[in-house]
């Protein structure tokens, strides 16, 4: 399995680039996406279009407020949108850069 | 955006179930109806190999397929998917084109070599059958000598360095009182016990009423399943749900929904537990494949639309069981909006009833079968000799 | 790598959890009826 804990606890803020994780398989849906872990057989729905869009770019962005600015995420609603992505974080969808 | 999440829901597959989604979650594909068991519960008949099965070049083809529809992993199965020659080469070619693999066995066939091979990626999972935590009690059901070849198996899994193998069991009236025992086996060659349900199809009609649990045994279950939160079950005890506390998992019936089932002969039915022309949705032979029979089949719109609750309007209930399982209902001659036949409440045995008598006992007949020959009856006392159902 | 300091979890808004419920619900692979 691979060791994500340490990733897990890595920045949401400015200055730290992500991306999806490596072993992960993310499948576009009409709400949004399901993504799966091939290493630790987890499975998350992303319930949400605009939150696929981020995890897909977020290896373009220097760190998550640019991605989520670039997505269009309102200013109100960044912070379920960084709470989200730090359960995609535990999950090991996502991992630090 | 988040205004449109303004209604909390119980989960996001009730919603999604209207839409569809654009592939199954995970599937299971039976690649042979050939197999050196016969297990007296067996849900696909299986015995002989279909002389109409997919060739090589088909199921290469299917799994291509699959993973342009990004299906994350398929579980394969059978009868005994190993008995296949090219077994091997299908699950190289799914593993190349990143499908992941579980694939379900009797074991007979996983030597050390096969062992050492499973063990060799990230994306092959095993699970061997077992149905009792005695070799008398297992083999009733599964022949002589079959706990024993799932023992070896287990062994070369082990040795092999083979990381949390999954050993599953159909629970029945026999091997509940045994669960303590089934655990225990899973603990000592370091495998992830998977408890499911048994539906009354394939042969299970004609051993349903022998093998299914009493209802305090379903209690009983229900109860040890809550206090061992680290068994899988494949949400196959969802009906137990009515009981009070939920079972992980989704806790509905998947179903031409998130899941369905492809067949030897490529095909396409709601799940492995209905395979009966009421339920197939169509083939993978058909002109667009597997997805447009995902995406198109009628069959599947229909599941997909939010069922009746019907007889279980009434019940308190319903909103966690869902009426049960449509497997169950079906080939214990019930309609599907009826209880499910094992319900909770004892709703279940008073349709049951009702549908005896208003002459109603036409059960379904499970399809075609493809046993080696005559029925294949249970022996509780002395087993049944393996070599009998080896051809 | 820049490590979070642990925030005051408690004080952390309710209502962003809530909304990050609707956002990702993690569900077990092996929790669907339907296959073997």
């Amino acid at each position: 399995m691979t060791a994500v804990a340490g990733d897990a606890r890595a920045s949401l803020g400015a200055g730290q680039p992500w991306q999806l994780s490596a072993q992960v398989g993310l499948r576009p849906e009409r709400f949004g996406a399901l993504a799966y872990h091939y290493g630790t057989r987890r499975l998350v729905f992303l319930n949400d279009s605009v939150l696929t869009d981020v995890v897909r770019t977020l290896a373009d962005h220097d760190d998550v407020p640019s991605a989520l600015a670039a997505a269009g995420v309102p200013a109100a609603q960044r912070g379920a949108y960084t709470t989200a992505l730090r359960r995609l974080a535990d999950a090991g969808v996502i991992s630090a850069r | 955006m988040l205004a449109e999440h303004a209604v909390q829901r119980r989960s996001p597959l009730h919603e999604r179930m209207k839409t569809g989604l654009e592939a199954p979650v995970c599937l299971t594909w039976e690649l042979t109806y050939g197999c050196n068991l016969a297990c007296v519960h067996c849900l696909s008949s299986s015995g002989r190999r279909d002389p109409r099965e997919l060739t090589t070049a088909e199921c290469t083809g299917f799994l291509d397929d699959l993973s342009a529809m990004q299906v994350f992993y398929v579980n394969i199965g059978g009868g005994e998917p190993t008995l296949r020659p090219d077994f091997w080469d299908i699950v190289d070619h799914s593993v190349s084109v990143g499908v992941g693999v579980k694939f379900s066995t009797n074991g007979t066939r996983l030597d050390a070599a096969a062992a050492a091979r499973c063990a060799a990626t990230d994306y092959v999972d095993v699970q061997i059958s077992i149905d009792g935590a005695d070799a008398a009690t297992n083999d009733a059901v599964r022949g002589d000598g079959s706990f024993a070849a799932a023992m070896a198996a287990l062994e070369n899994l082990a040795e092999a360095g083979f990381v949390l193998p999954k050993l599953s069991v159909v629970m029945t009236r026999h091997n509940i009182p045994q669960i303590d025992g089934l655990r225990a086996i899973a603990d000592r060659y370091g495998a992830q016990l998977r408890l499911t349900r048994l539906r009354p199809s394939g042969r299970g009609a004609d051993s349903w009423d022998d093998l299914h649990p009493t209802q305090e045994q379903q209690r009983e279950l229900h109860r040890w399943l809550l206090d061992h939160p680290d068994t899988l079950t494949g949400d196959s005890f969802f009906h137990l749900s009515a009981l009070g506390e939920s079972l992980p998992g989704l806790n509905l019936c998947g179903a031409g929904r998130v899941v369905c089932l492809i067949d030897p002969v490529g095909d396409v039915y709601a799940c492995p537990f209905v395979l009966h022309d009421r339920f197939k949705a169509g083939s993978v032979r058909d002109e667009g494949g597997f997805a447009t029979v995902w995406r198109d089949a009628p069959l599947f719109a229909e599941l997909r639309e939010p069922g009746s609750a019907g007889a279980c309007a009434s019940c308190g209930s319903y909103d966690a069981c869902q009426g049960g399982c449509m497997a169950a209902k079906f080939f214990t001659g019930l309609e599907l909006d009826d209880p499910d036949p094992e319900c909770v409440k004892g709703h279940g045995e008073a349709a049951l009833l009702r549908a005896a008598a208003s002459g109603g006992s036409d059960r379904p007949h499970p399809g075609v079968g493809h046993g080696r020959g005559g029925p294949v009856p249970l022996a509780l006392g002395p087993t049944r000799r393996m070599a009998d159902a080896v051809r | 790598m820049l490590i979070e300091a642990p925030a005051d979890a408690d004080v952390v808004e309710t209502d962003e959890a809530v909304l990050a419920d609707l956002l990702v619900e993690e569900v077990s692979i092996d929790g669907m009826c339907g296959v073997y």
